[in-house]
């Protein structure tokens, strides 16, 4: 599952859009197996962007981008990498237990295969007996919880996840992060993590890339000491306050960059 | 929510071009011209080749069928009666008389139609016990009802052009009315908390939030209407008792189409042209009432 | 013709009590309409009493029906052609949007057109007589309004779902296959519906242009001719209970295949 060495490999990574905007400039970072890797920044710093072009799904200016020591591309087209959206993206037409097999049909698992694999990924998520609903019976917390079981249904070593939780309200937030460790823990995979939250990024995380915005820059990189396994106490702990403080001050010093350029009109790209 | 542009990937489905007017509008008027000349050649080289091969299916081809577009084109400028007018003529005197028709009963129907739906947005009872009706309604043919209105309204004296009216204005009235409805309904429920926050009366209600809020779905309505009320009005005309509109240029060279099946073409090509330029109109109206571009779907 | 809205029957209350208003509504008119009619001896011309429409028709309910059925068939295989090359047609443009764009205002423009001008024309093409000639005047009706909602639905996914799809390696066909085409389901049947009674309207009123003695379009032309006006009205309500049939076993088809819709989208916001 995840190789020796490194996940994620980024040198030089820049990226401008055709209407002059630069998302990113001259990223470099590299993320480890077992790590758990939170993006934060203000709006307009790229970290959106960046975990697409580490997805493969939006192509950078230059610069070189390697997962599991292959192109991006072809670590897409061989399914190393698992995606949760903040949106949960479910299909309504298909129950639960058929949305997280989705990834799995189109691998190609047999039949029984999947049935077995659904049934442990919706174990692991805790939703047992959801099988045969549809999505929009179930709250946005639960939603959620289907597409990360959907995400970690076929075993990828790198989950990218693009602030998954932030249409929830703060205490489905916390639980779900809680289980999101539990889960982390469990399928040992690599998590990347884009957030708006600073407690989020300080509670789940081993490591904090705060980014500063136009261009988007790696501001500073806080490594999170806390002690593993984390639960309700570690938000109560004063390291973690110290971490958070750092973090916050880490932002404020990247500054907000250079001055928004106006877009032009009719155009829709936000980061 | 944070959504990458992304040029490879989908963008939403009302995409706007963002290179500059000039440019924008010498495209889709290339666009247009290119399309117009491959389907008059489609048309040209369907006959050519059916006639050259003697197929029979779907239907024998030659020029009593299909005539030579420029045939078609040379019609307009020949005389339909001998030392009569030119065909142009008349057909777009006709053409403006069922216009006429049509927008008349077109205007009624949806200040009628949207009347009903004020009423009915207000009162809860009424939506209850008539909305099924006006949804049902639309199933019934109005259309095959047609001549029989004209003919029945013609035989008690009333003059035929305004039969046909009143069936534009039935035609208009219930899609303007459930559409309407569905606009007055679909206010924000959080913009509905501000009025009342500001103790707005229901007529202030209405006509700040609601009306304006039901205009996009109105315009929806009122597109189709208009297509539906010259379709009407052509269809009102063909019981041969009102000569003077396009349906009744219809049924007189539907008579002698074997002789000359150009005239029959070309009042189906100014057919057309009106149902066309009257939902152009509708759109254009839309454009600049709401100031922004219509829908792009029907 | 605007199609039902949706949730406009769930508005109108799922249970009894929310349907009386309506009922009383259709009795109040029927009573209105027999009475009006009675009292002030309106003649017959145009609104004949809803006794003799039913007379009318029970007297030549035989034939008024085989006339139908013989419309009915013409209106079916209108929808057969239209609908489905509708569908294709959407797919195609959904697939190669450049030519869609390029296409979309010809194809407004064209549904603006009155299809119904040509009855003539195809009649001369197939002949009268032929009930292919007032079939292809039902499968023009049809085409627009299938593939307008066919290509709305196609079209109308959300990007992250592709973002999704692209995730797993999927390319264009897998796209469709697992997203546009189940997303499209609900908006093409809202076309089919819209579609199914047009096609019954477009059938009897190409008969108006002319038709075999058997149709009922032509039936209920000659009728009104000849001031037989209860048995014109009652082929139209014969007609009007065919295109309702039509469209209702168009909902029960969508009913069965689109369960999953969330018919949550009520009708009214408060």
């Amino acid at each position: 599952m995840s190789a020796p060495g490194r996940v994620v490999s980024i040198s030089g990574l820049t990226k401008s859009f055709k209407t002059g905007v630069t998302a990113l400039q001259e990223i470099d970072l590299d993320i480890r197996p077992g790590e758990f890797v939170s993006l934060i920044g203000p709006s307009g710093c790229g970290k959106s962007t960046l975990l697409r072009i580490v997805g493969d799904l939006v192509q950078p200016t230059s610069g070189t981008v390697l997962v599991n020591g292959k192109t991006a591309h072809r670590a897409r087209l061989d399914h190393d990498y698992g995606i949760v959206f903040q949106d949960s993206v479910l299909y309504d037409w298909r129950t639960v237990s058929r949305n997280v097999s989705l990834p799995l049909e189109m691998l190609g698992w047999s039949r029984a295969r999947r049935k077995e694999r659904v049934r442990e990924m919706l174990e692991l998520v805790e939703l047992t007996g959801f099988e045969s609903n549809r999505p929009w019976q179930l709250s946005g917390g639960m939603q959620q919880r289907v597409s990360i079981a959907r995400a970690l249904s076929f075993d990828p070593a790198l989950l990218l996840m693009d602030e998954p939780f932030g249409a929830l309200d703060e205490m489905t937030r916390e639980r779900l992060n809680m289980e999101l460790l539990r889960i982390w823990e469990k399928a040992a995979s690599t998590i990347v993590f884009v957030t708006h939250s600073i407690p989020e990024a300080v509670f789940l995380s081993t490591r904090v890339v705060v980014m500063s915005a136009r261009p988007g820059r790696i501001a500073d990189v806080v490594d999170v000491d806390l002690p593993q396994p984390r639960g309700a106490e570690t938000r109560e702990q004063p390291r973690f306050f110290e971490l958070v403080t750092a973090v916050r001050e880490a932002l404020a010093a990247g500054g907000r960059g250079q001055p928004a350029p106006t877009l032009p009109a009719g155009t829709e790209e936000r980061y | 929510m944070a959504m990458a542009s992304v040029p490879a990937l989908e963008r939403h489905r009302g995409i706007r071009v963002g290179a500059s007017r000039a440019g924008g509008a010498l495209r889709r008027v290339g666009t247009f011209v290119a399309v117009l000349a491959a389907l008059c050649g489609l048309w040209e080289g369907y006959k050519w080749l059916w006639e050259w091969a003697g197929w029979t299916w779907p239907f024998t081809v030659d020029d009593v069928t299909m005539p030579h577009l420029h045939d078609i084109l040379a019609a307009f400028a020949e005389p339909t009666t001998t030392g009569g007018p030119v065909l142009i003529d008349s057909l777009l005197h006709a053409a403006w008389f069922t216009a006429k028709e049509a927008l008349a009963g077109f205007v009624l129907g949806a200040l009628i139609g949207f009347g009903l739906a004020v009423v009915l947005a207000h009162s809860r009872l009424l939506e209850r016990g008539l909305l099924p009706y006006i949804v049902a309604s639309q199933t019934v043919p109005i259309l095959a009802i047609a001549p029989m209105v004209v003919v029945g309204l013609g035989s008690k004296g009333l003059e035929g052009w305004k039969a046909v009216a009143i069936l534009a204005a039935y035609l208009t009235f219930f899609p303007v009315a459930i559409n309407a409805l569905r606009g007055l309904h679909s206010v924000d429920a959080r913009a509905l908390e501000l009025m009342n926050s500001y103790a707005a009366s229901r007529w202030k209600v209405l006509w700040r939030l609601r009306v304006p809020a039901s205009l996009p779905f109105i315009f929806t309505a009122l597109k189709i209407s208009a297509t539906a009320s010259v379709i009407g009005a052509i269809i009102g005309e063909t019981p041969a008792s009102i000569q003077d509109g396009l349906g009744g240029a219809i049924v007189n060279f539907n008579q002698y189409y074997s002789l000359q099946p150009t005239f029959l073409w070309a009042t189906n090509i100014v057919a057309a042209g009106l149902g066309i330029s009257i939902f152009a109109l509708v759109a254009l109206t839309e454009r600049v009432v709401l100031r922004r571009a219509p829908e792009n779907v029907a | 013709m605007e199609p039902v809205p949706p949730g406009v029957v769930r508005a109108i209350g799922g249970r009894f009590v929310d349907w009386l208003p309506a009922l009383a509504v259709f009795a109040l008119g029927l009573a209105l309409w027999q009475g009006l009619t009675t009292a002030f001896n309106v003649q017959t011309f145009l609104l004949p009493k809803p006794t003799d429409i039913a007379t009318a028709f029970w007297n030549d309910r035989g034939t008024l029906w085989d006339y139908g059925l013989y419309t009915l068939k013409e209106a079916a295989g209108g929808f057969a052609m239209g609908c489905s090359a509708g569908i294709l047609v959407a797919l195609l443009l959904a697939r190669f949007r450049g030519l869609g764009l390029a296409l979309l205002p010809f194809a407004i423009a064209a549904n603006a057109i009155p299809i119904i001008a040509f009855a003539p024309i195809t009649n001369n093409w197939f002949g009268l007589l032929n009930p292919v000639s007032k079939m292809v005047i039902a499968a023009v009706l049809c085409f627009f309004p299938t593939m307008i909602n066919t290509l709305r639905g196609l079209t109308s996914v959300h990007p992250s779902s592709i973002e999704l799809m692209r995730s797993y390696g999927g390319g264009e066909l897998a796209v469709f296959r697992r997203v546009r085409i189940p997303n499209a389901l609900p908006f093409m049947f809202t076309g089919l519906k819209v579609s199914a009674v047009l096609s019954m309207i477009g059938a009897i009123v190409g008969e108006y242009f002319g038709g075999p003695t058997n149709a009922l379009g032509v039936s209920i032309l000659n009728d009104s001719q000849l001031f037989d006006f209860p048995r014109a009205w009652a082929g139209i309500m014969l007609a009007s209970a065919f295109g309702i049939a039509f469209y209702a076993a168009v909902s029960v088809a969508e009913r069965l295949t689109t369960s999953w819709h969330p018919s949550a989208r009520t009708f009214r916001s408060e």
